[in-house]
């Protein structure tokens, strides 16, 4: 408990930092993830290629070795940014794939006679999209980006590794402070625990208030 | 006008007609030239910052640097056979562990797989290597095993449940144990219909066994970062980077095919008739959330 107590500061900061990362990562991935599904189902073929091309390699990465390249490779071509965006960058990327994928499949759900149907009545492309696929799709895909979203929160540690200011990082300071080293990691868990859980937490609220069965 | 196969309209585009066929010709025309204006900016980039000079490819003909290369993809290639290996052991056993018929049994073993679900691997890999001060392959083998081997226990029991109830029922009706039916009836259906998510969670394993690289364990991307480091070579980072991750998006890629083609093969299979066969995806589904 003295762990926690004494070095409240310093817990508190490495939690603010793994939320922020989260955060920004959260976003990026989400833009970026929108932005590749919109290509992966144009009907562009360059377009798809790129849109596969940028799945399929993302998500057979190991996110260490993205993480390798990123922080250390980018400054080699005269890139100097703080650590925390080249960690943003590496985490929003790699989730973007998955975002992807699940915004994809999302949009594969609606049948499509619903845009058939759209269509007929003389609905342009935007409110075909805006009024009828992705108010559907939506709602199909709150669950899985929950899960991508946890999985992201879940992959900062690594950034801490890479010393980014992050929760895990902590571990490193208190260790040379000679603080008891499994009090240490308990509390970096329930750190990681309640940041999971409330993401959990908010898919929840959104999948009762959206969500449908299908 | 039937022998080429129809474009089908989809949700979002109709079938086009030619002028919209000249317009996405047009469209395809400018994106094909964005994307190999970015390739080619790449490319020149990595020419104006010096990668391809010969002191930096130099290294990867000396011997002694391909061995180290090797050896560390070999290590990388144990762990993630160790790491495979005990967290399918442990997905069986927890996964019969939540579906006992003994309350406590099934609460120990649900609040381990919740446990180990919602902890990021590194933290647990660090506790291990830190906290308990174990060497650096048990670490990561442990950590992995722990992460993977719960997600595997939920994949399983997924997958036993799945199994439609008139097997289940036909065997009890044969005067079949509880014990009988698991191993000889929902069993084997199962790991059939759940293959193809098994092999994309080892995926996942396949690729956490970098974050062994955090930890010091003598792996691939620390025999790179070693010959990335070397003043000798003209510091060779990018040319590391460029020879390391083919490689390992390679077998990522290898296995996830792999995936893929057994989902198809076992869709196709007469013996998964009772059980519906998941799609090449790995298991991590939201925790509460079904």
């Amino acid at each position: 408990m003295d762990v926690l107590t004494q070095n409240f500061s310093l817990y508190g900061k490495g939690f603010l930092g793994t939320v922020e990362l989260t955060v920004y990562s959260s976003i990026l991935a989400l833009l970026l993830g929108f932005f590749m599904a919109s290509c992966r189902v144009a009907p562009v073929g360059s377009l798809r290629v790129f849109g596969t091309v940028w799945v399929t390699v993302l998500r057979n990465t190991p996110l260490t070795l993205l993480f390798f390249a990123v922080l250390l490779g980018l400054p080699r071509f005269g890139l100097v940014l703080p650590f925390k965006v080249f960690a943003v960058l590496a985490l929003g990327c790699y989730t973007s794939a998955f975002i992807c994928e699940v915004l994809r499949s999302g949009i594969n759900t609606v049948p499509t006679g619903q845009g058939e149907a759209a269509r007929s009545l003389g609905m342009t492309f935007g409110q075909t999209l805006n009024n009828i696929v992705l108010p559907q799709a939506f709602r199909s895909v709150i669950p899985p980006i929950g899960s991508t979203l946890i999985a992201l929160a879940k992959n900062s540690a690594i950034a801490g590794a890479f010393s980014v200011t992050e929760l895990l990082g902590t571990y490193k300071t208190l260790n040379e402070l000679g603080y008891s080293i499994i009090w240490t990691f308990v509390w970096i868990a329930v750190g990681y625990l309640i940041i999971t859980l409330s993401i959990s937490a908010l898919f929840n609220v959104l999948e009762k208030r959206w969500g449908v069965a299908r | 006008m039937t022998t080429h196969t129809a474009p089908s309209p989809t949700a979002l585009y109709d079938i086009p007609g030619p002028v919209t066929r000249k317009r996405h010709r047009l469209y395809g025309f400018v994106s094909t030239v964005l994307i190999l204006a970015l390739v080619g900016w790449v490319i020149h980039l990595l020419f104006d910052t010096e990668q391809f000079t010969s002191a930096k490819w130099t290294p990867f003909e000396y011997k002694g640097i391909q061995e180290l290369l090797l050896r560390g993809l070999g290590n990388t290639l144990k762990a993630f056979a160790y790491a495979a290996v005990l967290s399918l052991v442990l997905g069986a056993v927890l996964a019969v562990g939540r579906l006992s018929d003994h309350r406590v049994v099934r609460w120990v073993s649900t609040l381990l797989v919740e446990f180990f679900r919602a902890m990021p691997v590194l933290v647990m890999i660090f506790f291990i290597f830190v906290a308990l001060k174990v060497q650096p392959l048990p670490a990561l083998v442990t950590g992995l095993t722990l992460y993977n081997g719960s997600v595997l226990a939920e994949v399983f029991r997924t997958g036993i449940n799945s199994v439609e109830r008139g097997q289940r029922e036909a065997a009890y009706a044969l005067g079949m144990r509880k014990t009988q039916v698991t191993t000889f009836v929902l069993a084997p259906q199962a790991v059939r219909a759940m293959l193809p998510t098994i092999i994309s969670q080892l995926v996942v394993a396949l690729k956490d066994t970098s974050l062994g690289y955090l930890i010091t364990y003598e792996e691939f991307l620390h025999a790179g970062k070693l010959i990335a480091s070397n003043l000798d070579y003209d510091l060779p980072f990018i040319p590391v980077v460029m020879v390391i991750s083919p490689i390992y998006i390679g077998m990522c890629m290898l296995l996830s095919w792999f995936a893929t083609w057994v989902a198809k093969r076992e869709r196709r299979n007469p013996k998964t008739k009772a059980v519906e066969v998941a799609p090449a995806e790995p298991g991590t589904l939201l925790p509460g959330v079904q």
